[in-house]
């Protein structure tokens, strides 16, 4: 990756349906390890832009380039290995496969991109190694591994999906509300840990929140309906 | 973790539903290899009954008839050979052997079988197997009995038993020839054929019980007094004769010739041919049999569909999730499908073991009541074809819900909107 941007957006207009406008961004830059907050009401439009950044919906107009990579020539195969390869995600809930381990949990990536085994292997760990060490750094006890995730607290299970986004090292973590469903001090200790696991590996994180007192935890914030011209159009409409 | 233990994983989850497919499936899968074992564990057991006879003859009638109540000693024969037609036929140029067969009497539910020396000599069973004593030896005296293995068996008894023949072939006899009762001389060994229920005595001795008797009852003076000399008994008739040639050219000949007899109405019947008819009488129920139970499999194979599908809804969730850590809509397919081969995999294991354990417990009630000897042995080419066809089946079926997952997975990307 010769481009210092992890993200970078370029006249991207997006609708789920026809004339009816979502995102209307003229341009959005995220540089390569930076540590991004994304805000905005509910309905703004932040999951649809997280699912342009991940390749899962592609724009009607403009191009979204994904560390270098401009994901609109991409096939769907190739977005999804894409995807798989480079993008760890943690969503609000139901981020865990209920009839799995913790640690099983957390090695899924690892059994759908070979690029983040070998990105494992040249850091000269095992798969398990490398889990069990993010799941310490994230304040899980080794004595948790083999429980099933269906036993842990909502705040434990985040941290086990933020150990799981950050496994074999992807360059780019999205994270679209991962704190909603948990309290003020949980929040606070997840979001700091999170924080931490992302510069330790210079790993870009762009984190969606509508909750504007995680913000001042992040490097930069982006104001979605700042931004998004779709909003104003709406707003003014 | 490979595909298919994630799909083993996810199964484990759902166990409950999970577990009554595969039961319905095991037990679908138990009914079509069961049929298809009993249809040609039957066949098998039929075409070993008799071998090495080239005409069995009886009154006339039906062919099928005639081999029943002869071979499988069911039924009853309508009529008899005169003693003169068994002569005659005895002597013919063309005739190497015979065998007569004298039925009508019982010993507690066996039949027994009057006949002479030669049947120990030239009956022959399976691949053209002799009879062979297990203890004792043939008949000599006109009050010997020889017993089939399961008589003997069954019954407890040894050698020098002296047991009472029954008139007719009910299971519960009104005549008993209780003066007059028999001493066991010999025990056969083990067959697989009718043989082994049957109890053989000499023709004299069949003679003997029955003298003086009128219209199958006894009368006064048979009552009153044994015959003075049993050994110069002259039977009056048989119910059958096995024939053996000289030479198998001479079949169509001779069996032309015993169709055509002049002095009474015979019937020749060449068993093979016999038996083939027999067999294709019951053709069309075990055809329909076999149909039925391809059907149960597949109701069954359905049914694992239709809960596959309704599981799809609540689970996906979870392949939602599965893509958001890198799996492609493809791999969604290959776990739904793997659910499917995990689901048929299991139920055929279990519906072959099922067979196996009814075959080890129903067999010897099978052999009593039915006469069917099942042997013990591995699955056949029919067996494997029937079984890879329900697996072939089920999978086909799983790739109704794999691909709707699969669908699903596309549409939904990595957020669920339920
Ligand atoms: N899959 C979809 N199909 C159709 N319309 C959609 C879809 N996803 C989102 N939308 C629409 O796009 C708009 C933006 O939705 P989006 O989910 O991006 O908002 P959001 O900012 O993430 O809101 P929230 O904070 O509530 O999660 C909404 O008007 C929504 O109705
Ligand atoms: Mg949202």
């Amino acid at each position: 990756m010769t481009n210092r941007n992890a993200i970078h957006l370029q006249g991207v207009e997006f609708g789920w349906q026809q004339g009816v406008p979502v995102l209307d961004v003229t341009e959005l830059t995220v540089a390569a390890g930076e540590r991004v907050f994304v805000k905005g009401p509910s309905g703004s439009g932040k999951t649809t832009l997280l699912s342009l950044v991940g390749g899962i919906v592609t724009p009607q107009r403009g191009t979204v380039q994904v560390l270098g990579q401009d994901l609109g020539p991409l096939s769907g195969a190739q977005r999804d290995r894409f995807r798989a390869h480079h993008i760890g995600f943690i969503f609000q809930m139901f981020n865990l496969i209920p009839y799995l381990t913790v640690l099983e949990n957390v090695l899924l990536p690892c059994r759908f991109s070979r690029r983040r085994r070998g990105r494992i292997a040249a850091a000269g760990e095992t798969p398990r190694a490398a889990a069990t060490r993010l799941l310490q750094q994230l304040d899980l006890s080794a004595s948790l591994l083999h429980v099933p995730v269906t036993r842990l607290s909502v705040g434990q299970q985040q941290r086990v999906a933020a150990a799981r986004a950050l496994i074999g090292a992807p360059e780019l973590v999205v994270a679209d509300e991962p704190t909603s469903a948990l309290d003020t001090d949980r929040r606070r200790a997840f979001l700091s840990l999170l924080q931490q696991e992302c510069q330790r590996s210079n790993t870009t994180l762009l984190f969606v929140s509508h909750d504007d007192a995680l913000e001042n935890a992040f490097q930069r914030t982006v104001h979605l309906p700042a931004i998004n011209r779709a909003s104003r159009q709406e707003v003014v409409a | 973790m490979s595909l298919l233990t994630l799909a083993w994983k996810s199964i484990r989850n759902r166990l409950f539903s999970v577990v009554l497919t595969v039961v319905s499936i095991a037990l679908s899968v138990l009914l079509l290899v069961s049929v298809e074992r009993v249809r040609h564990e039957a066949r098998e057991s039929f075409a070993n009954t008799v071998a090495g006879t080239d005409l069995i003859v009886g009154a006339r009638g039906g062919q099928v008839q005639l081999l029943l109540y002869s071979i499988f000693r069911m039924g009853n024969a309508t009529n008899n050979i005169s003693w003169e037609s068994y002569q005659e036929l005895r002597q013919h140029r063309d005739v190497a052997w015979t065998v007569p067969l004298s039925l009508g009497d019982s010993h507690r539910g066996f039949r027994v079988l009057g006949t002479n020396g030669d049947y120990f000599q030239h009956y022959r069973f399976g691949r053209k197997q002799a009879l062979s004593f297990r203890a004792g030896a043939a008949f000599d005296g006109v009050y010997d009995a020889v017993l089939g293995a399961d008589v003997a068996r069954e019954l407890g008894y040894g050698i020098g038993e002296s047991i009472v023949l029954s008139h007719g072939t009910g299971e519960v006899s009104l005549q008993e020839h209780g003066d007059q009762p028999f001493r066991v001389v010999g025990i056969l060994a083990k067959t697989g054929t009718p043989v082994d229920r049957t109890v053989h005595i000499r023709l004299q001795g069949m003679e003997a019980i029955h003298a003086g008797w009128v219209g199958g009852r006894p009368t006064a003076l048979s009552r009153l007094r044994r015959a003075p000399d049993p050994e110069a008994l002259q039977p009056k008739s048989v119910t059958a004769v096995l024939v053996g040639l000289k030479s198998p050219m001479a079949v169509f000949q001779l069996q032309r010739y015993i169709n055509e007899y002049r002095a009474e109405p015979l019937l020749a019947a060449m068993p093979g041919v016999a038996l083939q008819e027999l067999w294709d009488t019951l053709a069309l129920v075990q055809q329909a049999l076999l149909a039925i139970s391809v059907m149960v499999v597949l109701v069954g194979i359905t049914g694992m569909a239709t809960a596959m599908l309704a599981g799809l809804n609540e689970r996906r969730r979870e392949m939602a999730v599965l893509r958001s850590v890198g799996a492609r809509p493809w791999h969604i397919f290959v776990l739904v499908q793997g659910e499917a081969l995990i689901i048929m995999l299991v139920s055929v294991v279990l519906g072959v073991s099922g067979m196996y354990l009814l075959h080890l417990l129903l067999a010897p009630w099978l052999e009593q009541q039915w006469g069917l000897y099942l042997s013990l042995r591995g699955l056949s080419p029919t067996e494997c074809w029937l079984l890879g066809g329900a697996l072939v089946s089920g999978l086909s079926v799983g790739l109704v819900p794999a691909y709707r997952a699969y669908r699903f997975s596309l549409a939904d990307g990595m957020t669920v909107r339920l």
